[in-house]
C-alpha cells in the first residue's frame, strides 16, 4: 500500500466516511464528519499509521487533506 | 496477567512522596509502569520496589519544564503501543507571601504545574485516542479551592487545574478518555517537611480526622481512579484531606 493509499484509508477511517470522498480539497469543518472530535481521532490515527509524533504546530496547520500531505512530508513521508 | 495485556501507567514525580506511593500502588494493582522524575537514584530505588510486585518498569530521568524532553519521552513511549493511565504528580510548593514572590518564581510554578501538565495531557491523550481508552489523573490541592495565606502563587496555579480537568473531561470523553484530579490536604511529603511542629499541630487542629495524611492515603484514591471501578467517573476533583475542607 502506498503512503497516499494509507493516508486516504486513515482519513476514511478517522472521519468514518467513504474513501471516495477523500480528495485533496477536503477541509476541516467543511463536512459535519470532520469536526473537532474527528480531528483528534484523525491526528491519533495518522500518528499510528505512519509511526510519527506530530508537532503541535503541525496539528494546528493540518486543515485539509492537501495540507496534511504537505505536513507529513516534513516527517520523511512521500506522497506521489 | 501477561505483559501484553497489562495496563500501562506513566507516573511523573515518581521518585518520592505521592508519586512514589502511587507507583507502588499501581504496581500492586498489576500495572506496568513508566516512572519519570529528576533524581535517577531515587527513581531507581522506587523502580526496584515496583518490580518486586511483578511490574515491568521503565524509568526516565527528565525535567518536565523542558518541553523538548517531554516530546522525546513520548516518542519513546509510543513504541509501547499502549498507554492507559497518566498520573501527573510532579510539582513543588511555594510558601511565600504575595509581596515576597518574584514573577520568575510565579513563572516557574506556572511552567511545572500548568504548562507541563497541559503538554503531558496533549501528548498522552493522542496516544490514548488511538486505543479509544485512557485515564488522566492530575494533582490539584486543597488550597486550590480554599486558598491559603502565603500560598497565593501555588494555590492559583493549582486552581487552574480545576478548569483544565473539567474542560478536558468534556473534550476527551467522546474518545473514551476520563480526566479527574485529586486534591490532597496536608500530606507528609517533602513538600511539607519544612513545616515546624507548631505549624503542623495548628493545621492538624483544623483536620476532622486529627492527623496528617500519608502519601499512601492519596495513592489509594489514585489507584481507585485508575481501576475499572472508576470507569464511569470523569471531571471530578476528589478531596483527600481528612476533612480539612469541612
Amino acid at each position: 500500500m502506498t503512503n497516499t493509499e494509507k493516508l486516504q484509508q486513515t482519513f476514511a477511517t478517522a472521519l468514518a466516511i467513504d474513501i471516495n470522498r477523500i480528495t485533496d480539497e477536503l477541509a476541516y469543518n467543511s463536512i459535519k464528519e470532520w469536526d473537532s472530535t474527528a480531528h483528534m481521532i484523525l491526528v491519533a490515527e495518522l500518528e499510528a499509521t505512519f509511526d510519527i509524533l506530530l508537532d503541535t504546530d503541525d496539528i494546528i496547520d493540518m486543515s485539509s487533506v492537501a495540507e496534511s500531505k504537505r505536513i507529513l512530508a516534513k516527517y520523511d513521508l512521500r506522497f506521489d | 496477567m501477561s505483559t501484553a495485556t497489562k495496563p500501562l501507567a506513566l507516573i511523573t514525580g515518581a521518585s518520592r512522596g505521592i508519586g512514589a506511593a502511587t507507583a507502588k500502588q499501581l504496581a500492586k494493582q498489576g500495572y506496568d509502569l513508566w516512572l519519570v522524575a529528576r533524581n535517577p537514584d531515587l527513581l531507581a530505588d522506587q523502580a526496584e520496589e515496583c518490580r518486586q510486585h511483578g511490574s515491568s518498569v521503565t524509568t526516565k530521568t527528565l525535567d518536565l519544564t523542558d518541553s523538548q524532553s517531554l516530546k522525546v519521552l513520548f516518542q519513546e513511549l509510543q513504541k509501547e503501543k499502549r498507554l492507559h493511565h497518566l498520573v501527573h504528580c510532579a510539582g513543588f510548593m511555594l510558601d511565600k507571601p504575595l509581596m515576597m514572590t518574584s514573577l520568575s518564581e510565579l513563572q516557574h510554578l506556572y511552567t511545572i504545574h500548568l504548562q507541563a501538565t497541559f503538554q503531558l495531557c496533549q501528548l498522552a491523550s493522542r496516544l490514548m485516542t488511538r486505543q479509544r481508552f485512557g485515564n488522566l489523573v492530575l494533582l490539584s490541592s486543597k488550597v486550590a479551592s480554599a486558598g491559603s495565606a502565603g500560598q497565593s502563587a501555588y494555590s492559583s496555579v493549582k486552581a487552574s487545574l480545576t478548569g483544565l480537568t473539567l474542560s478536558l473531561a468534556k473534550e476527551l470523553g467522546p474518545v473514551g478518555i476520563r480526566v479527574n484530579a485529586v486534591a490532597p490536604g496536608l500530606i507528609e511529603t517533602n513538600l511539607t517537611e519544612h513545616y515546624s511542629e507548631e505549624k503542623k499541630a495548628e493545621l492538624i487542629e483544623k483536620i476532622a480526622l486529627k492527623r496528617i495524611g500519608q502519601p499512601e492515603d492519596v495513592a489509594q484514591i489514585i489507584g481507585f481512579l485508575c481501576s475499572p471501578a472508576a470507569s464511569y467517573m470523569t471531571g471530578q476533583i476528589l478531596g483527600v484531606d481528612g476533612g480539612f475542607s469541612l
